[in-house]
């Protein structure tokens, strides 16, 4: 078969267009069915015992009076769960505490009961004794030698000496001559910045059905990033092997990156196997706040060189993330991407991964990133107004280009910064006048995007429609994207396609939904898969016909002789090719499997106004704009809310959201009422403008987009709120007491 | 947990009075969260609902009775009321979503007795009383004297209130109630602010009732915030002084929603712009 490969740009029928969304119906009616929907004959309902101590010693657990409770099925602890391999010890650690809790609500017992109220009683009934010991939830104050040590023993060989053995690792990236660039420059900007954790907000808490039979096979259903990897990790921790536990993820309501590991899932196998019964596990919305994974906090000084006309000379960052109570803290990649967009030839950074007595960090939105992103791009925005410049001239003075080598390593192919902030330049929003206590931000961000272990099966059914089956949750509208992926390879309606998740046990290994990987690396699986299905539809055509395979083309959704010399036939559409298709040898499949590359990197600039009430510090996000690089946009509706949904979550990082601790280490705000996302009042449309600079390494050109708009707009804000309250913010979140403080603050000195 | 829903006063009276651990069901904005969020287990939920009297509004000497289970919506929507009483109605308007407006009471607000509970500052600056029921019989009470301290009341065993009385509304009057909140809406309040006041035929202040809330353990009058504005035109100077004497009044705490320097100085700025919005309803114009 002659597959169109040429270079010439190609035009899309059904990629760029806006159909509707396959779970819509589902999701407004209520028919679609979430982690907590899943329901199971005869099953027991688990809850968990948790901490109520911020770093305690677990010298005993009583559970014997909670197992004579007639109704409790199964008590599970850590003893339960024996020895484990390495690479799960902290997961499980973390699920279920073992020598030591080491953080408000870390989970310490849990029971399977016949009832919820049941459950509870059983858990007033476990007696827990803890040693409590001091703890400490500052990044800064848990890397003082003297301070609290979660881990003793631990230490990473990069660690110098001189800190606390909470500091787990150190990392480092860069080239060039940092002192020498400061010394070219005619202004150094050097300044502290911190932002506080903050939670990925998903409105659906975590939820699972678990069920093992006594001959160990075991079914599970949660809402999850990745049910290969539930699957993996519960088959590691369990002692199970991996064909014997099949995950099916259920719809989820959001995950922004926090449904990127367990937390329940092991515990509810682990209950369901001693009580042989199926078990449902339910957090409640403080149970998802006290103990998944919120992103760090961080404290990160920037040092910062300028020309007088914009150049910037070099570029220094030290990065200090608390991850939690484990190591792995996304300050590497926030390292690796703080000075992405610029061009330099002097950058350094360094980061430290912390243990604090917090839940441990889960992955959030380009992980790592924004909080880098706000420190670089505020110091930026200081010396361009400092020197009286445009700060969008001097991100252009100054951006990563094609050719660039990046600060953490690679040389950069065709990338699309230039473009958005040209877009930003001449974008109306730019120029439209401001009022009174209104100010105005720009800042740009950069992530890096992922491919990865990928299988698509795509089955062509007897009446010519198409299932594309796939392994990834979808959360961004992967659904939709794949739908139109293989209807515009095949040729056919969008309306003739549907895609869904597939459970574990129907497709080999997939990376978790993360990394903005799926439409781009299940998009080109996807395409892949339908390319290896037309491969046999005209395979068959070519037998009916009586001629050559390779003198069979595929155009506009039907089989048909390639040139002259292929004879005259009559095309044969997939359908009339579906239909006779088990005369012909069978049913029709195309299928793909690859560890995809070439992800390609994505930028964005962010505008935002915002207005400052100087009475009571009240910020106002008055209009706001994202131009960002999609390579190409599959559904584009989907890529706007993308950018609006990362804007938006951006704003409530800046302005309002943080994990807040009290002196004793307990989290103060584990509820949506006192832990404050946005509100629908609280914002303007946040406009968006999709770029298109196709990415090399996908057939239709597409880049992930969905972490890219969460970086820019704490930098974007925080430059807005600075110019429009007339004093430089550098803590997040910049709520009313503080703006308002920074304002009497600057009044009175 | 047993549920009952009677049609007397009487009947509920005997029921909350014989029932240790029992609570009074309203709208149940409050009560059911808690009971969802596993902080309550009551014995016995008494649904005063169905109880007649409960979910009218009725002029009476002048001004409004209001049942007990009236929902905010219900307000909002009641012209009278909300003619006389837009501060009020405001106040109780703040609270929650649209859906929460469906059920949300001005008596469940003040028996769930948190300091910064919207309406309770609105309904201590119109001066509204309350009518409370119990085993001994009726009362009429001023809100004030209703919070105790942060979660308690000083309703007795087997009492509950019946209906919110808002007085007639004083001839050029005018009331408004702001409060400060992180964002826009469904949120809490980190300052309230309730003022009422009457205008001379010079434009001076007559007589003036301010309160403030989430300031302290529970809503205070302040008295010299009052002795600020009588006898003034409720701008430039006037306001200012008041503003000072409102943020002196406060005793906030440092917490989660704000620290004590921001809630002293919000309290006066809240205090100044309530008090223009009032004056400017007080003139017959809207605001």
């Amino acid at each position: 078969m002659a597959l169109d490969s040429s270079d010439k740009p190609r035009t899309f029928k059904v990629v760029g267009t806006r159909p509707l969304r396959p779970d819509g119906i589902d999701k407004v009616t209520g028919r679609a069915r979430f982690g907590a929907d899943i329901v199971a004959p005869g099953m027991l309902v688990g809850r968990v015992l948790r901490s109520p101590h911020a770093h305690a010693r677990i010298v005993k657990v009583d559970t014997s009076k909670a197992r004579a409770l007639s109704g409790v099925k199964a008590v599970v602890t850590r003893a339960d769960f024996g020895a484990v391999p390495d690479g799960v010890a902290d997961v499980i650690d973390n699920c279920m505490a073992g020598d030591k809790a080491l953080y408000d609500g870390h989970a310490v017992a849990a029971v399977a009961a016949s009832s919820a109220a049941v459950a509870r009683k059983a858990l007033r009934l476990i007696e827990v004794e803890y040693e409590v010991l001091a703890h400490v939830t500052d990044v800064d104050a848990a890397m003082k030698p003297d301070a609290p040590v979660l881990h003793a023993g631990r230490q990473d060989e990069t660690v110098p000496e001189g800190y606390s053995q909470n500091v787990m690792s150190r990392v480092e990236f860069g080239h060039g001559d940092i002192d020498k660039g400061l010394a070219e420059a005619d202004r150094v900007v050097e300044r502290t910045y911190r932002t506080g954790a903050t939670h990925q907000g998903y409105i659906e808490p975590h939820a699972c059905l678990a069920t093992m039979g006594p001959d160990g096979q075991a079914d599970l259903w949660c809402c999850t990033q990745g049910h290969y990897m539930v699957r993996n990790t519960c088959a590691a921790i369990l002692g199970m092997e991996q064909g014997q536990l099949r995950v099916t993820a259920s719809e989820i309501g959001g995950g922004f990156g926090g449904k990127t590991t367990v937390f329940l899932e092991p515990v509810a196998l682990m209950l369901s196997k001693l009580a042989g019964r199926p078990v449902k596990m339910v957090m409640s919305r403080s149970e998802v706040l006290r103990a998944t994974g919120p992103t760090s906090s961080s404290s990160i000084d920037i040092k910062i060189g300028m020309t007088k006309d914009g150049r910037i000379t070099a570029g220094f960052a030290q990065l200090r993330y608390q991850g939690g109570a484990y190591p792995g803290s996304p300050v590497d990649m926030g390292s690796m991407s703080a000075f992405a967009p610029y061009d330099l030839e002097n950058v350094k950074t360094v980061g430290f991964d912390v243990v604090t007595n917090r839940p441990k960090a889960a992955a959030y939105r380009a992980p790592g990133a924004p909080m880098a992103a706000f420190a670089v791009e505020s110091a930026v925005d200081e010396l361009a107004k400092g020197f009286g410049l445009d700060p969008l001239e001097v991100r252009l003075k100054n951006a990563a280009r094609e050719g660039t080598v990046a600060s953490y390593g690679p040389t950069f192919p065709a990338i699309g910064l230039e473009a958005t902030l040209e877009a930003a330049k001449a974008h109306p929003h730019w120029t439209a006048p401001l009022g009174e206590n209104q100010g105005r931000g720009v800042a740009c961000g950069f992530w890096f995007n992922f491919g990865g272990d990928t299988c698509v099966t795509l089955n062509v059914t007897p009446d010519g429609t198409v299932t594309v089956s796939e392994g990834n949750p979808d959360i961004g509208g992967s659904r939709a994207s794949m739908t139109m992926m293989a209807a515009e390879e095949l040729g056919i309606p969008y309306t003739q396609v549907r895609t869904i998740i597939a459970d574990t046990g129907s497709l080999g290994q997939n990376e978790v939904t993360d990394g903005s990987r799926v439409t781009f690396a299940v998009g080109l699986a996807t395409i892949e898969a339908a390319r290896n299905a037309k491969r046999e539809m005209c395979k068959r055509a070519a037998m009916i016909w009586g001629i050559d395979e390779e003198a069979v083309e595929w155009v506009d959704g039907a089989a048909r002789p390639a040139g002259p010399n292929a004879g005259k036939h009559d095309p044969m559409t997939l359908k009339e090719i579906a239909a006779i298709a088990s005369n012909t040898g069978g049913p029709i499949a195309g299928h793909y499997e690859v560890n995809a590359e070439g992800a390609g990197v994505s930028f964005g600039t962010h505008m935002v106004d915002v207005e400052v009430d100087p009475d009571t510090g009240a910020p106002k996000i008055l209009r706001y704009t994202v131009f960002q690089d999609a390579g190409k946009a599959v559904h584009p509706a989907y890529v706007e809310g993308q950018f609006q949904g990362g804007a938006v979550q951006g704003i409530g990082w800046a302005l309002n959201e943080e994990y807040i601790y009290g002196e004793d280490g307990i989290l103060q705000n584990a509820g949506f009422l006192d832990y404050r996302i946005p509100v629908a009042s609280d914002l303007p449309m946040i406009d968006t403008m999709i770029l298109e600079i196709a990415n090399p390494g996908h057939p239709y050109g597409v880049r992930g987009v969905g972490e890219t708009p969460i970086v820019p707009p704490l930098a974007a804000i925080a430059n807005a709120v600075s110019a429009a309250a007339g004093v430089r913010l550098t803590d997040l979140p910049m709520s009313p007491p503080r703006i308002l403080a920074a304002i009497q603050g600057k009044k009175g000195g | 947990m047993r549920y009952e829903a009677p049609n007397s006063v009487e009947a509920a009276i005997d029921l909350l009075a014989a029932t240790e651990g029992a609570y009074v069901l309203a709208g149940g904005t409050d009560l059911l969260v808690k009971l969802r969020a596993e902080m309550l287990e009551p014995e016995l939920v008494v649904d005063i609902k169905r109880i007649s009297g409960m979910k009218g509004i009725t002029p009476e000497d002048g001004g409004w009775r209001i049942g007990a289970a009236v929902s905010g919506a219900e307000m909002g929507e009641h012209a009278g009321l909300t003619g006389d009483w837009p501060g009020v109605v405001e106040a109780v308007g703040l609270i929650g979503s649209t859906q929460v407006q469906g059920r949300a009471t001005l008596a469940g607000n003040l028996c769930n007795a948190s300091p910064a509970a919207d309406s309770v500052p609105a309904m201590v600056a119109a001066n509204a009383t309350l009518r409370i029921v119990g085993p001994k019989g009726s009362r009429d009470v001023a809100v004030i004297d209703v919070p105790a301290s942060p979660g308690k009341t000083t309703l007795g065993s087997g009492e509950f209130i019946a209906s919110v009385f808002l007085p007639a509304k004083p001839d050029h009057g005018g009331d408004a109630y702001l409060r400060f909140i992180p964002r826009t809406e469904m949120d809490i309040a980190v300052v309230g602010c309730g003022v009422s006041l009457v205008l001379d035929g010079a434009g001076k202040v007559s007589a003036a009732r301010v309160s403030l809330g989430a300031v302290g353990p529970k809503v205070m009058l302040v008295d010299a915030a009052a002795e600020a504005l009588i006898g003034r035109a409720p701008k430039g100077d006037a306001l200012e002084d008041l503003a000072a004497v409102c943020s002196a009044a406060a005793t906030p705490i440092d917490d989660k929603r704000g620290t004590v320097d921001f809630r002293r100085h919000v309290a006066g700025v809240l205090a100044r712009r309530a008090t223009e919005i009032a004056a400017t309803r007080a003139k017959g114009e809207t605001a």
